[in-house]
């Protein structure tokens, strides 16, 4: 039996009388990388802000990194990483400005942050440009950063959500190579995308529509299930192809 | 339709356009894809008149685009990169700001968005800021067609869509360009420029290549495989120590290796892997895609600078 990072029982939000997430059972496995998945709407989004402890459930029983979603959630915000699908650095901050902003935030010490920092942009290969403006810099450069600055601090897990939307062929694997470097290291990766190449190089992917989780396995097993070439191709055949509900008042994505 | 001739565009000290030179056909439907920061939205907003160039000439349905905005505005629908609709306005009242400012109405331009805005008319007193991603994109692009352009200019139009809703909306793009609306489009998804009558790669403000997406998967110049093994990763960081490697990807299942031509056999490949103790390796040659076209042309004009 594998050690669960992540347990989710009976989990439902709701917003008004609109159902976001429908009773969602899962657990994610320690240094497995967990692709999350589902048509834009399906409640994705509204699943990871209550696993990251920025919104509460409606009702169901969490855990995450050991702690309770309830109560705890604090505990759980200094063990979880989280890149939102909004870019999540401070535009007019310079790239060091920002490493110690968030490394102040997360109590890192400053020997310890310079040591972390100096490793990170060297990775990077952003060292010459520490000084810049994070507005000066290219989509695919800040998205490596910001991936990079929500690991700074160690943590067991990392929320990223839709990290490489927009960004070339190129970088999103550069992306990805990140990922398995941060999995090497011990972190679980909670990942959602809208590449389903990328959903090949997950572990296990969930898929939800309509606030359910409709099938939850490893990339392999579901193309034998659905009798795919590819993910791509299991995608289309579960998420609707019906027009999507709008999102209710007041809530939902960007 | 569109002619654009020695475009040059400079943001102090940033060149986003360096001398490019391009035409697009009546009812064409045309891609530009390029990393970040190539230049394709900057080359948008000139067409679109919204931004002067520096020098060089652009022409619209044969309307000067530094001189006749009036004109080339009245001819085009635009899409921005970001969602750009007024997020407190409905649906409806969208629709017929867009119509209104353009001098018609939705209803005598209706046939126009018929396939499309009928999808979303079902929320239409819903405000647009409360529409999930699909169909915030779907009223743009009603939106864009409401004054019943010739030429559409859409600038990432599925970025951060779900794939289902990505093929519905390049369904559309069909369908409209069988109306014989021309069409310029952009999009970092690689299956989506295979999906264009004619692309042209941009990188760093140039121009490098203007083709067919099928021709210039068919000119690809060097060796592919395509390699499966049970894990991918450990795979690939061996293949970097292949001497005349070029390049190793990932490409969801399998790995795409690029070996310069005819320098490499199937079974000198797997031997090499062999010899590092991976196990289980299939290897084959495979077509490129314009994916791997894509990305050869990135490695090959490789920039650090940022």
């Amino acid at each position: 039996m594998r050690e669960a990072v992540i347990t989710v029982k009976n989990m439902v939000k709701k917003f008004g009388d609109f159902m976001a997430n429908d009773n969602l059972n899962f657990e994610v496995y320690k240094g497995e990388i967990f692709g999350f998945l589902g048509a834009n709407g399906a409640g994705k989004t509204t699943a990871i802000r209550i696993l990251c402890g920025l919104s509460t459930p409606t009702s169901g029983e969490m855990k995450v990194a050991g702690f309770d979603i309830y109560r705890e959630t604090e505990k759980i915000k200094r063990n979880i990483g989280y890149m939102s699908q909004k870019f999540s650095l401070y535009e007019d901050l310079t790239i060091n400005e920002n490493i110690r902003f968030y490394g102040g935030i997360y109590g890192i010490k400053p020997e310890e942050r310079k040591r972390r920092s100096k490793l990170m942009l060297d990775r990077l290969e952003l060292t010459p440009y520490a000084d810049r403006k994070i507005g000066d810099l290219p989509l695919g450069w800040k998205q490596k950063l910001a991936f990079s600055i929500a690991i700074l601090h160690e943590p067991d897990i990392v929320f990223l959500d839709e990290p490489t939307g927009g960004v070339d062929p190129v970088t999103r694997r550069q992306f990805w190579n990140l990922i398995y470097e941060a999995v090497e290291r011990g972190i679980t990766v909670f990942v959602t995308t809208h590449y389903m190449d990328e959903a090949e190089y997950c572990d296990r992917v969930s898929i939800m529509d309509e606030g359910k989780i409709v099938v939850l396995d490893t990339p392999d097993a579901l193309k034998k299930q659905f009798n795919a070439a590819n993910m791509d191709e299991v995608f289309v055949k579960i998420a609707r192809t019906s027009p999507p509900t709008p999102l209710p008042n007041g809530e939902g994505r960007k | 339709m569109i002619k654009i001739e020695n475009l040059k565009k400079s943001y102090s000290t940033t060149v986003a356009l360096d001398d490019v030179s391009l035409e697009v056909k009546r009812g064409e439907l045309f891609g530009l894809i390029g990393p970040d920061g190539a230049g394709k939205s900057t080359l948008m907003r000139i067409l679109m008149s919204l931004l002067l160039p520096d020098s060089g000439t652009a022409t619209l349905n044969g309307f000067d685009v530094t001189k006749q905005h009036k004109e080339v505005r009245h001819v085009t629908g635009y899409m921005p990169g970001r969602f750009s609709l007024y997020p407190d306005l409905t649906v409806e009242e969208n629709m017929d700001f867009f119509a209104t400012v353009f001098g018609t109405t939705v209803k005598a331009n209706y046939d126009m968005v018929k396939d499309i805005y009928q999808q979303i008319e079902p929320f239409k007193t819903r405000c647009a800021g409360k529409l999930s991603g699909g169909m915030k994109q779907k009223l743009a692009l009603s939106c864009a067609l409401i004054h019943k352009p010739l030429v559409l200019i859409l600038d990432e139009p599925t970025t951060g869509v779900d794939a289902v809703s990505r093929k519905e909306f390049w369904e559309m793009l069909k369908n409209l360009k069988a109306q014989g609306i021309t069409i310029v489009v952009s999009t970092p998804y690689m299956d989506e420029a295979s999906l264009c009558d004619r692309i042209a790669l941009i990188q760093q403000g140039k121009i490098f290549s203007v083709d067919t997406p099928q021709q210039m998967a068919a000119d690809f110049a060097e060796d592919l495989w395509a390699i499966r093994s049970p894990k991918l990763y450990p795979t690939a960081q061996k293949l970097h120590d292949l001497p005349e490697m070029i390049s190793v990807n990932s490409f969801g299942q399998e790995l795409h290796l690029v070996t310069p031509k005819g320098v490499y056999s199937a079974k000198e490949i797997s031997d090499f892997l062999t010899d590092k103790s991976e196990t289980e390796i299939q290897i084959q040659p495979t077509e490129a895609t314009i994916e791997d076209v894509f990305m050869l042309f990135m490695t090959q004009h490789h920039t650090t600078q940022p």
